[in-house]
């Protein structure tokens, strides 16, 4: 009898799962893997002047097809040094992004995981807050203060650090500014999640056995915290090297990043295949380190799992 | 140990004096009469100049309207198919599918959002020329490409929710004969049910905050309030946006301190309840 139920309620168990994990599998397949595949398909297409402006990747000819594979997206995007100056300014800004905000987070995230109770909850929120307010609108707040005789340029005159107005917008560093205060909390909040689970009496081992507090910063913190480094540093990175809002807005005008790439040449010079082109391009730049994030995160996950075990 | 502790703690107030100022000058901004952001105007400040012409501006308002229709669909949506993401990846185990669903709903967390605006673009004019359907871009499809990525936040927040919570009450209420179906809605989704509050509210700050992927699914009348910001603020600071940063400030701000007092008041009643149930044990 008992047996008889189990068999009889197993089946409606697996079917529920099966829906429960196929909707949004279905969803997403739909949303975000087809969509990529058609990025890839277009990006061997050729350019027309049409609606939509490129060609078919098939044509029909006595009911066979005739693929018509064109590598002329990818052409330019590797003769045309414009693309490849872009490629590496855009790898080079996220890589020193991405060092600037891991050394104004790490002290950040080290600060909060070493304060009392109390202030640790408060403290995150305030890293936090900027997350629920408008992205867009924090990146335009630099503008205001960076621009010429905007508040920073005034205030360095009126304390006569400078002689004259210098500009700040639309250069480099405006740019880092504005990449490293919107990126900093997604470096800061993994690296706190992995600085408040340690131990410190192996701090306090280590100053037992002779260790002064930056020798055993050095060889005992800062080597348990390689995972939260990894994880912060990529969740930086691999945004950043497709940013289009911060450089369009703060960054230099005579060097674009990629994302601004794509942009312009899908809404400007109307090309879908060399955009698409520059979309598999971005992808694969970033395959490597978006495979190592996953990994990163399996990992936490199961360091997590064992230890509530 | 404890200079290290100085230098840690001058790092922290540094930061969030630098996370700070931007929103508070915004703040401070928006009251000045004059329209050159440089100069603060004494003699005429402060003043609730821009916030009048931000409320009388027809396209920030019918932005913000759609914008607003969009973020409540999308976060609903992806509230529900997050849940359904969160509940397969944190209970199931392993099944088949299961590092395609992890890989896609990480995957947009990261990616470039240049590529998923293109990709989803691509689609949606794909299924046009195919089967007739979405007829043009417009509301539809920002709310379609909202939810594809909203939702995989949402999962996020509800996996971790729920790996806080151990199967016993789960498995006991099947013990006892609950169905399935039945197990989910007395006891998994009342459990949940803070995460998946979270996972709306984050749904719909990242639906309404979002800009590059509406730009490229939404056609030609239909643009979202990031959208009118972006085009207003390309050409250079103007006051009224100011005035829509401090509105948008304040609600957020207002919201956080109802929910910690709320959460707070929760906490202290759960602790007088745990203290009554030791009592009535003695």
């Amino acid at each position: 009898m008992e047996q008889r139920e189990g068999r009889k309620l197993k089946p409606r168990w697996f079917r529920g799962r099966q829906v429960v994990a196929g909707i949004p599998i279905l969803w997403l397949a739909v949303f975000f893997l087809i969509p990529f595949l058609i990025v890839l398909k277009i990006s061997f297409s050729e350019a027309r002047l049409a609606i939509p402006p490129y060609a078919p990747l098939f044509t029909w000819l006595h009911g066979l097809p005739v693929p018509r594979i064109h590598l002329s997206g990818y052409g330019y995007l590797f003769t045309d040094p414009l693309y490849l100056r872009s490629y590496l300014y855009s790898v080079m800004v996220a890589a020193v992004s991405t060092l600037f905000c891991l050394v104004i987070g790490y002290p950040m995230a080290y600060a909060i995981a070493r304060a009392g109770d109390s202030w640790r909850s408060f403290l995150l929120m305030l890293i936090v807050l900027p997350f629920w307010t408008s992205f867009l609108l924090r990146v335009y707040a630099w503008i205001g203060l960076l621009q010429n005789d905007g508040l920073i340029d005034s205030l360095l005159l009126h304390l006569h650090l400078i002689k004259h107005p210098i500009t700040l917008l639309q250069t480099d560093f405006s740019l880092y500014v504005g990449i490293v205060y919107s990126y900093l909390p997604f470096m800061i909040l993994p690296l706190y999640a992995n600085l408040e689970k340690h131990d410190t009496a192996l701090l306090e081992a280590a100053a037992d056995l002779g260790a002064r507090p930056f020798t055993a910063f050095l060889r005992v913190t800062l080597p348990q915290s390689v995972p939260g480094i990894a994880a912060g540093s990529l969740l930086v990175f691999i945004p950043v090297v497709g940013e289009y809002v911060i450089p369009t807005l703060l960054g230099r005008t005579d060097q674009i990043m990629i994302g601004r790439m794509l942009s312009d040449e899908f809404f400007d010079n109307r090309d879908w295949p060399v955009a698409s082109g520059v979309a598999i391009l971005i992808l694969l730049l970033l395959v490597v380190p978006i495979v190592l994030l996953q990994r990163v995160e399996r990992k936490d996950l199961e360091v997590a799992e064992a230890t509530d075990k | 140990m404890r200079s290290r502790g100085v230098f840690s703690r001058t790092a922290l107030v540094l930061g969030l004096v630098f996370l700070y100022v931007p929103i508070l000058s915004m703040i401070v901004y928006s009251f000045n009469n004059s329209r050159l952001v440089t100069v603060w105007d004494a003699a005429h400040s402060p003043t609730l100049k821009w916030y009048g012409v931000l409320l009388s501006d027809g396209e920030v308002l019918d932005a913000a309207w759609l914008s607003l229709r969009v973020a409540i669909c999308a976060a609903t949506a992806s509230a529900v198919l997050g849940t359904l993401a969160g509940m397969a990846l944190a209970r199931f185990g392993a099944f088949r599918g299961r590092s395609l669903l992890v890989g896609m709903t990480t995957a947009p967390i990261v990616m470039p959002e240049v590529i998923s605006g293109l990709s989803l673009l691509l689609l949606f004019v794909a299924l046009e020329q195919a089967i007739g359907w979405p007829r043009g871009m417009g509301a539809v499809t920002i709310t379609l490409a909202h939810i594809s990525f909203c939702m995989a936040y949402v999962t996020v927040v509800i996996q971790s929710r729920l790996a806080g919570f151990d199967e016993s009450l789960e498995e006991a209420a099947q013990d006892l004969g609950a169905r399935p179906a039945k197990v989910f809605w007395r006891i998994t989704l009342p459990l949940i049910l803070p995460g998946v509050l979270a996972g709306w509210l984050l749904a719909f700050t990242l639906s309404w905050d979002d800009l590059v992927i509406s730009q490229f699914v939404a056609g030609p009348g239909s643009s979202t309030l990031p959208m009118v910001i972006f085009s207003k603020v390309r050409l250079g600071v103007s006051p009224d946006v100011n005035a829509l940063a401090t509105l948008m400030v304040s609600v957020v701000a207002s919201g956080v301190v109802v929910a910690t007092v709320w959460m707070r008041h929760r906490l202290r009643r759960r602790e007088r309840d745990a203290q009554l149930a030791a009592a009535a044990n003695l």
